[in-house]
């Protein structure tokens, strides 16, 4: 477009410092400190008001849909992980749910009450990540450090049940292959004690900090009718002031039964942002007190021969055990012809699954719907107006990850 | 799933209008309304502004190479936030004739997902500003999703897949 | 304890301390590598626990990242790199200044990993030349640690000529890489 015509169209006046009333244009990205992705934004600047931006998406583009279709159901639980890594059991529940929907397998309470804690865990591990990266936009690089050591505790619980840190495939279709242990339930008290107390430090730092209140109120607004229109979801939505949260309108894995508050804003600005994140923290310490506290006894797994490996020492006795298990790895199951879309509350909103399956081994289709890659079209408009670097500040408050952009 | 009572509602009143062309309730007790492709902005106009449904939740593609004259598959989610019902419409689209109209005009963000379908299946959706790929590189020749074409990339040749049965 | 990086040998006297000058540069170079973090994905934020006060990078040398190429010295590429980025991960790698490492972290980075499809390069030796290949999905930080000695260990031992010598240029031209002298 033409300079008259950006000016006209998003009804800016051009300010007084501008080099001859021209407008530039800026390279962000794809590679870029601040952008915590690739992604790559060319934007168009008056001075260092910000008039246009042209998004270009697909860096990380890794065909997971594509690859689902080549791999038996629970081959692709490690493939979710990758989408959004930071909180990655949320996303290897969800497909776990997801097949036992299309199944119609009955899920024990104790198995409800299991994913919940470790959900709620990866959605604190998530919230961390997201809200001291938005202190380090700012220049407050203390935050980063404390939190990332609680990180690391977090991480110490998911090496508990399944042996991985980041990436951590935890459970199977039907549960979880073991129950947690003792020294889980010891770790995880004492998490519980300790953390508040670190995340009120953190707390302290920022959010009541004159210095960061005036760096983010009013950096990168958005309001609720627009933020429908775009199909926001999660705390990005939540901080716009809509309280949609997948958690309780379709509840899921016994979220029924835990008494939380959904927290949200007014004006959908990154402060309003930060602190819903804030709150969701300490809302799922909540909501992991709870669930430890009414821990249902009963079995960790389902009873779903066909999809839940049997124990080993009975594989080594009976016939039956011997077929299912065969049957199982080689993936002969019998799986029911028909689709599902199931949804989770992830770290940043509806993450939905739709499958479609034609009773082979594989899904016949499998369509992820990734909350950052719909809601990041907004970016343009969110910053429209804005100076350079409350676009940086917004875009990670809007904590768009990489993997569940290009997926 | 949708609460019994509006989903009805929202049947009858697509019906009334003539929007439907068949409708299967199916075994998780899920509606999927099949409309067509000529009428899909109208139906979709109705059902934002007069049953509510105003948040798209997502849009995608299927194919299906063994139907004959419904190769493809246009999938929309939409949910009424009021009401908390979720609807599935699907239009069936044959490989001779792609088009769909594009819901951009009702809702901002079906600007990537429809960007993000035709990248992968080449379904053009009439009216879209700006229909060109966005995840993979701007030189492909071809759609990848479809069935016919390998998850490999057809060019490599430095991997040996004599051991692996393949 | 803290132990502090030991002299090379040479001969000591008052005031002046005598050794060749490759061991000089190559301890120097070795104990002060700033890394460039090409963090794409899951081995980005592997990456960044790794600089963090549990694992922390920065006792080796790798205090300040740079995340200008031009100022750094040791490019760690850490996550998938599909075909789109290719060209710009050259970019980048053309903009560095010589003496130059590569470290590639994690399985993707080294050979696609588990994401063998059409939009994902197989390995970023297929478009610059790499030092050090730290297997893992992720690996685990020590991994990370244990890929950054090797590197410093390369960078001390490393002969001063290596960059000006015909072989080199030889393996950047199968890079296509254009070497300016």
């Amino acid at each position: 477009m033409s300079e008259l015509e950006v000016k006209n169209k998003f009804n800016i006046q051009a300010s007084t410092e501008t080099i001859d009333g021209e407008i530039a244009t800026l390279n962000l990205g794809p590679t870029h400190p601040a952008t915590h992705g690739i992604f790559q934004n060319v934007l168009k600047v008056d001075g260092e008001r910000i008039l246009h931006a042209e998004q270009t998406v697909g860096y990380i583009h890794r065909a997971f849909e594509k690859l689902a279709e080549r791999r038996p159901y629970n081959q692709i639980t490690p493939i979710t992980d990758r989408l959004n890594y930071c909180s990655s059991p949320i996303n290897n529940m969800g497909w776990h749910m997801t097949v036992e929907k299309l199944i119609g397998a009955d899920i024990p309470k104790r198995v409800d009450y299991m994913r919940v804690i470790v959900m709620e865990l990866a959605r604190i591990a998530d919230h961390l990540v997201c809200n001291s990266v938005i202190g380090v936009d700012t220049g407050a690089l203390t935050g980063f450090t404390y939190m990332f050591q609680e990180r690391e505790k977090i991480y110490d619980l998911y090496e508990e049940i399944c042996g991985a840190r980041l990436t951590t495939n935890v459970g199977r279709i039907g549960g979880f292959d073991r129950d947690f242990s003792p020294e889980f339930y010891t770790k995880l008290r004492t998490f519980l004690n300790e953390f508040p107390k670190n995340f009120d430090e953190f707390g302290s730092l920022l959010e009541r900090n004159r210095i960061f209140m005036d760096r983010t109120i009013g950096a990168g607004p958005i309001s609720a009718e627009r933020a429908l229109n775009y199909s926001f979801v999660g705390p990005n939505l939540r901080a716009a002031g809509v309280d949609y949260d997948v958690r309780v309108m379709k509840p899921y894995s016994s979220y029924q039964d835990f008494d939380f508050k959904i927290p949200v804003g007014t004006e959908g600005d990154t402060y309003d942002r930060f602190m819903v994140r804030q709150q969701e923290i300490r809302e799922s310490l909540k909501i992991i007190q709870q669930a430890l506290e009414n821990m249902p006894s009963g079995d960790y797994h389902a009873d779903i021969p066909s999809f839940y490996l049997p124990p080993k020492e009975e594989v080594y006795r009976s016939m039956e055990a011997l077929i299912y298990h065969f049957k199982i790895i080689m993936g002969e199951t019998p799986i029911p012809v028909g689709e599902v879309y199931h949804s989770v509350e992830g770290g940043n909103g509806e993450l939905g699954y739709y499958l479609v399956s034609d009773g082979g081994r594989n899904p016949y289709r499998l369509h992820f719907r990734r909350p950052c890659f719909i809601y990041y079209q907004a970016y343009p408009e969110m910053i429209q107006g804005s100076l350079l670097s409350d676009a940086i500040l917004t875009m990670s408050s809007m904590n768009v990850i990489a993997g569940e952009l290009d997926a | 799933m949708s609460t019994s009572s509006f989903i009805d509602k929202t049947i009858e009143g697509l019906n009334s209008k003539g929007f439907i062309l068949e409708y299967v309730v199916d075994q998780y007790n899920e509606y999927n309304v099949f409309i067509s492709a000529n009428n899909a902005l109208e139906t979709i106009k109705y059902l934002n502004a007069d049953l509510g449904y105003g948040f798209l939740v997502d849009l995608t593609g299927s194919h299906y190479p063994e139907k004959e004259g419904s190769e493809y598959q246009v999938v929309i989610h939409l949910q009424n936030l009021v009401e908390n019902s979720r609807i599935r419409i699907k239009s069936n689209l044959s490989k001779d004739n792609l088009e769909f109209p594009s819901l951009t005009s009702v809702f901002s963000s079906s600007n990537w997902m429809e960007r993000e379908t035709f990248d992968f299946f080449g379904i053009q959706f009439t009216g879209h500003p700006d229909l060109r790929r966005i995840l993979n590189v701007d030189d492909m020749d071809y759609h990848p999703m479809r069935k016919e074409y390998a998850l490999e990339d057809a060019t490599r040749a430095d991997k040996n897949d004599t051991f692996f049965g393949r | 304890m803290v132990k502090v990086v030991e002299a090379p040998e040479g001969f000591e006297g008052q005031g002046f301390f005598a050794t060749s000058l490759d061991k000089v540069i190559g301890m120097a170079r070795a104990n002060s590598l700033w890394p460039l973090p090409f963090a794409t994905s899951c081995c980005g934020i592997e990456f960044m626990a790794t600089m963090g006060a549990n694992y922390d990078l920065a006792r080796f040398g790798s205090e300040r990242m740079s995340f200008s190429p031009r100022q750094a010295d040791l490019l760690i590429v850490a996550g998938t790199i599909s075909k789109k980025l290719g060209p710009v991960l050259k970019q980048v790698y053309d903009q560095m200044a010589e003496p130059k490492w590569v470290l590639s972290v994690g399985a993707c980075a080294s050979s696609g990993g588990i994401f063998d499809t059409y939009s994902v390069l197989q390995g970023i030796d297929h478009v610059i030349p790499v030092d050090v290949y730290v297997p893992g999905c992720p690996p685990r930080p020590e991994q990370i640690i244990e890929g950054v000695l090797k590197i410093q260990h390369l960078a001390k031992t490393e002969s001063l000529r290596r960059r000006d010598s015909d072989e080199y240029r030889k393996m950047l031209e199968t890079y296509n890489i254009e070497t300016t002298k």
